[in-house]
């Protein structure tokens, strides 16, 4: 992916940052993870240093790890009656507010991950930071390293809840004005809580709640990668052709 | 003496010069700029939410519908996430027409940043003169897809299906008729790959046209040069990618710095500006448009020698072809789960990232093995810059907002999503 091989970025910063970070490269993509305390020395760092000069912040995301590596579709269960194909489970799309998932396994649920790129080395790097607490998600804004990161932030705050601690200006974004609740939380349903039409007797746009039933067609499922497996071998030996 | 205050000015969300939905809140001196906030958000659609809840080929066509006027690099970005995730690699020729129609796309792109520039700065004509090659070029996009604008062609493991053997033709009209029908049909009695020869071989001199129209043009100088300087330090501050990094003097473009598809096979150059204004970045795209004429040309050579494979032969991934289904349970079987269920990406994360015409798109994709993302976050380009639209425009006077929005090439379905 770039010039230098992504090892040696691994080892620069394993080198210069020892325990603060916990590095790791896969796919030639070098990611590391850190505690939102040492986040804004490690970035100040990352940036200013001439070993690493991430000098832009190309993006900033949240992810919600709720209901990670679930699956609503089990088949591992077999009787006299065929298998359990029931779908079964909580996941995306298949619940409105009343219905949502509530109570948490996770140990951290949210994550704030970050992407920097070092125009004058050619280098990518993934940071993530777990946020502490679930209930009220908290870190460290970015905006004086990098000030293009502040609508990134705001994105972030608007979508997941996460609360950037110094941002300037931490309003909502993308959605309406007045709007409640964080939409793309794993527990916020995907129909949404209210719509929206224009009521001509008051001649004026009114909220309404949803009148719209969940509904998803494909269960979600997860098979090894077993299948992925097999496929590549066949198409390996051109199995078909024999 | 009289007491002078500033005032508030509301710019949009209606209004022909916004782009599209941008709600511009400025804080006025006179008619100089003190504040201005762009409220955005007004198209949000929830891509990244809706693309959770379907499996992965599904979301497929949402990509092109995020930056509706370079459709399939978006398409790009996000195919090649699944890709590196399912560790599989389009065949060659498919990598060729995937980085032919990125540069199709790309001359879509900036003549529609032409033709709406230079509207929005008061010239008519360059608007005409664009989308006159802007539908030629469409009809490309119909002919192998059957859709003008959203294609839904690159698809994981490769395209939808190869480049078609004829063009579809004018019939006879009270609009086109006789010799008229004749000139506008001489393009299209052959392939697909005839017809891009001859609108490549024909596109400079158009390109010459908009020139003759703006680069000397006094009052488009007037209006561009000096105007929304930015300097590559600030550039990099403000996480700016592609044109508007470029216009600024800063040489990075990921087709050379980080190739995907077939760039590292082909000879184009890669314009940088000198001053960092709206004029610098409008010679950065003009020039693009010729560079990508050049790509696509070197492409249509190669495509045009090397028939091959399009998608790959892996039926957990690709549908097996119609009369492989007809005649094979096992076909069958594949294709009724994959246009049932989908396929299951390994679990992982990864961040891929095209050089879409308005900069770095990029698609960070979170799989957790199932037959659905996990999360999908696309970064937008546009979102990035118009970010930094309070810090350039304050100082600048009304009009120069327009020359900066134009400049900046917003496109409101990424910057919402």
């Amino acid at each position: 992916m770039s010039d230098t091989p992504a090892t040696s970025l691994a080892e620069l910063l394993a080198a210069r940052f020892g325990e603060t970070l916990s590095v790791s490269t896969v796919r030639n993509e070098t990611v590391a993870e850190l505690a939102a305390a040492d986040l804004i020395a490690v970035a100040t760092a990352l940036r200013d240093e001439p070993a690493f000069r991430f000098g832009e912040l190309i993006d900033l995301c949240g992810v919600d790890y709720l209901g990670y590596g679930q699956t609503e579709w089990e088949t591992n269960t077999a009787g006299g009656d065929g298998f359990s194909r029931g779908v079964e489970g909580q996941a995306m799309g298949r619940f409105d507010w009343a219905g949502r998932p509530r109570g948490n396994n996770e140990p951290r649920r949210f994550a704030s991950v970050v992407h920097l790129l070092s125009i004058e080395h050619n280098h990518r790097l993934r940071l993530r930071v777990f946020c502490e607490d679930d209930t009220l998600p908290v870190v460290p804004s970015l905006t004086l390293v990098w000030p293009g990161v502040n609508w990134f932030e705001r994105e972030t705050f608007d979508l997941y809840g996460i609360i950037f601690d110094g941002h300037p200006d931490l309003r909502r974004i993308l959605t309406d004005y007045g709007f409640v609740g964080h939409p793309f939380r794993k527990d916020f349903p995907l129909i949404g809580n209210v719509e929206v039409r224009y009521d001509p007797e008051q001649k004026r746009v009114i909220y309404e709640p949803v009148s719209i039933e969940p509904r998803i067609l494909v269960p979600r499922t997860i098979r090894d990668d077993a299948d992925l497996m097999q496929a590549k071998a066949e198409a390996a030996d051109h199995w078909r052709e024999n | 003496m009289q007491e002078i205050r500033n005032y508030t000015m509301n710019f949009g969300p209606q209004h022909p010069a916004a782009h599209g939905v941008l709600r511009l809140i400025m804080e006025m001196d006179g008619e100089t700029i003190v504040r201005a906030d762009p409220h955005v958000g007004l198209l949000h659609r929830g891509t990244e939410k809706l693309a959770e809840s379907k499996p992965f080929n599904q979301s497929i066509g949402y990509m092109d519908r995020l930056d509706y006027v370079s459709m399939m690099c978006n398409e790009h970005a996000y195919v090649k996430a699944i890709e590196t995730l399912l560790g599989i690699e389009a065949p060659e020729r498919a990598q060729y027409i995937r980085t032919m129609f990125d540069e199709i796309t790309r001359i879509l792109n900036h003549l529609m940043w032409i033709g709406s520039n230079a509207l929005d700065l008061g010239a008519m004509a360059v608007f005409l003169y664009a989308f006159r090659e802007r539908e030629e070029l469409m009809d490309v996009y119909e002919a192998v897809s059957g859709a003008r604008m959203h294609a839904t062609y690159y698809r994981p493991g490769g395209v939808y299906r190869d480049l078609p053997d004829h063009m579809s033709q004018y019939r006879e009209s009270p609009w086109h008729k006789g010799k008229d029908l004749k000139r506008i049909n001489s393009w299209r009695e052959g392939s697909m790959l005839d017809y891009l020869e001859a609108f490549t071989a024909d596109f400079p001199s158009k390109v010459d046209e908009y020139e003759d129209l703006l680069t000397n043009n006094r009052i488009w100088k007037q209006r561009t040069v000096g105007i929304g300087v930015i300097s590559p330090e600030l550039a990099q501050q403000w996480g700016m990618t592609g044109v508007m990094l470029r216009g600024s003097g800063v040489e990075w473009d990921l087709r050379k710095k980080q190739p995907y598809a077939k760039y590292a096979e082909m000879d184009f150059d890669i314009p940088v500006g000198v001053g960092g204004d709206c004029y610098d970045r409008y010679l950065c795209r003009v020039e693009e448009m010729r560079q990508s004429n050049r790509i696509i040309q070197q492409c249509v050579k190669w495509l045009k020698a090397n028939p091959g494979p399009v998608m790959l032969k892996n039926f957990k991934v690709a549908p097996p072809s119609r009369v492989e289904m007809k005649e094979d349970m096992e076909a069958l079987i594949h294709h009724f789960k994959l246009f049932t269920e989908g396929y299951c990406v390994p679990a992982g994360e990864t961040y891929a990232a095209v050089e879409a015409p308005k900069g770095e798109f990029g698609c960070f994709l979170v799989s957790d093995g199932a037959n659905k993302p996990f999360r999908v976050h696309l970064r937008a380009p546009g979102f990035a810059h118009l970010s930094s639209m309070d810090t350039i425009v304050r100082g600048h006077m009304l009009a120069d907002v327009v020359a900066m929005i134009g400049t900046y090439d917003l496109v409101f379905g990424e910057v919402d999503r």
